[in-house]
């Protein structure tokens, strides 16, 4: 996979308020959820569109990485229906949802690699377990992502001698292996270098452009969530605002103005929760 | 909200009914997944060699020392009664019908046991369970079953290992120590020991045992509370209910098979 050109990028960018797409990937319709008798969403409705970057934004605890693990059905709702490529899971098995999860990628906000094996097993794993693919070809795989996520030569590491942010991107590496149709990412920006910030950015958009594969982001990094995104949905007090970058540029919703003048107030970027 | 002592009563009632119904739904998804491939060889042997291997020392060193506290507590007891040659019986049906399998059962919990169950903790508590989950494998059979057969089929093999040392260590303070005949103490202990009642029992008792320490451990790893304090308490109630549903089995076996 090649880098896409700064040209193609920013004329991407450019053309996100018109690309959003009415046919949703991702679609939550009046969601319940509460832990131990807190309530998280009181009948969220908010849906994703196929083959887009959306990126949910809010404030810590408003439920962002809940929501992710709700679409994964890591979580069951208390009520309402979550759609996911067609399908309702929150009406399936677990034996069921493995069939749907074959279609989908996700990087956990720890990275959730499994400590007692080396870097490659990791990345390795999902092509070892599900495709018949020889082990000459799954390390020439292995090593293309673990390059593609700047991590060359970690193959042979075990995930304790990462730092936070290199194991981020080596759960990345692992979480798109497979080419799912959706990739679900949370915090991928959190922890990382001005530097890997733009590298995820530009891998993620890569993803996007070149195999169209969805991808639902959280992040707290603005900067980033307003280049990549076609749709951002902010999520405040268990509702969901949605809108194009432009669109909640110009919002005058006063609980987004706040987040986004938070910001603005305090231009250091990549501040990640 | 104040619950009337009905109430409360109900409640724990259909808590403890929905408790065992999870735990015999863990021990199906095992068994299921145990006779259905991937097969997962190289798994199970590495968790055989963390449960087995690495108890070793442990299981080899206490066995010895347990043979020859029961070599010299028994010669003291038989000289009363002029009976030291049965000081051979005596040890050997102690350590293989009682002592082999359930102290085994007790230190491998306490080592390989409580370990099984810190490691399933912490990996739910750092999401590698669902990490698992997300890459549509089933945790159960890729943690759980390896480890729960590992602790099925090290127990026996551990026991049969912590007998012959204690045997060693008994026959050591018995005849080189308290000069009991060498020929006289392996042949009341060869007369005394059945292979169908004695050593059939042992391997009984032990296998029934691994399995039970398998199960517990797993299952208070696999449904710990992804805390910190979630990891310390499924690996103390490892040991805990471990050993004591050891205990309790090794009674209900005895008064069942007599063994």
């Amino acid at each position: 996979m090649s880098a896409p050109s700064a040209a193609n990028l920013a004329a991407r960018t450019e053309s996100k308020s018109s690309r959003v797409s009415s046919e949703l990937r991702i679609l939550l319709e009046d969601v319940h959820l509460s832990f131990g008798g807190r309530p998280v969403y009181s009948g969220l409705n908010c849906g994703f569109p196929r083959g887009k970057i959306s990126v949910l934004m809010g404030g810590s605890g408003s439920g962002k990485s809940t929501l992710l693990r709700l679409v994964a059905g890591l979580v069951r709702p208390d009520k309402g229906r979550i759609l996911v490529a067609d399908e309702d899971v929150t009406a399936l098995s677990e034996r069921e949802l493995y069939r749907v999860r074959e279609r989908i990628g996700m990087l956990f906000q720890h990275g959730a690699l499994l400590d007692a094996m080396t870097i490659f097993d990791n990345v390795a794993l999902p092509l070892r377990e599900h495709t018949e693919l020889s082990e000459r070809d799954i390390a020439a795989e292995v090593s293309r992502r673990l390059a593609a996520v700047g991590l060359p030569d970690t193959e042979l590491l075990m995930p304790r001698q990462l730092s936070g942010g290199m194991l981020r991107r080596a759960a990345l590496a692992r979480a798109i292996i497979s080419d799912p149709e959706i990739v679900l990412c949370d915090e991928p920006f959190s922890g990382l270098d001005p530097v890997n910030v733009r590298r995820i950015e530009k891998l993620l958009v890569e993803l996007n452009v070149r195999l169209g594969i969805t991808l639902l982001v959280t992040s707290h990094h603005i900067p980033s969530s307003l280049r990549m995104a076609d749709q951002i949905t902010f999520l405040v007090n268990g509702e969901a605002v949605t809108g194009t970058p432009a669109e909640l540029q110009k919002s005058t919703d006063k609980r987004v103005r706040e987040f986004l003048d938070a910001e603005r107030d305090d231009p250091s970027p990549g501040v990640d929760a | 909200m104040k619950l009337t002592a009905l109430e409360t009563l109900g409640f724990r009632t259909v808590n403890l009914v929905a408790h065992l119904g999870r735990m015999a739904a863990f021990i199906g998804a095992i068994a299921m997944q145990t006779v259905r491939p991937p097969w997962r060889v190289r798994r199970f042997v590495g968790e055989v060699f963390d449960v087995g291997v690495l108890s070793l020392a442990i299981v080899c060193l206490s066995g010895a020392t347990v043979g020859a506290v029961l070599g010299l507590q028994g010669y003291t007891t038989l000289a009363r009664f002029g009976a030291e040659n049965s000081l051979g019986a005596v040890v050997g049906l102690s350590l293989v019908r009682e002592l082999g399998p359930v102290l085994t059962a007790l230190l491998v919990t306490g080592r390989a046991g409580s370990a099984m169950a810190a490691e399933i903790a912490s990996m739910v508590t750092t999401e590698q369970l669902d990490g698992l989950r997300m890459m549509s494998i089933d945790p159960v059979d890729f943690v759980v079953k390896p480890k729960a057969l590992a602790m099925l089929v090290s127990m026996p093999m551990l026991n049969a290992l912590f007998i012959c040392f204690a045997l060693f260590g008994g026959y050591l303070v018995g005849v080189e120590l308290l000069g009991v005949d060498g020929g006289t103490y392996v042949t009341s202990m060869e007369n005394a020991i059945t292979w169908e009642d004695d050593v059939a029992g042992t391997l009984l008792k032990s296998v029934i045992f691994g399995g039970l320490v398998g199960f517990i451990a797993t299952y208070r790893g696999y449904t710990a509370t992804p805390t910190s304090a979630g990891v310390s308490a499924a690996t103390t109630g490892t040991v805990v209910v471990g050993s004591v549903t050891v205990l309790l089995f090794d009674y209900i076996i005895t008064a069942l098979w007599g063994v």
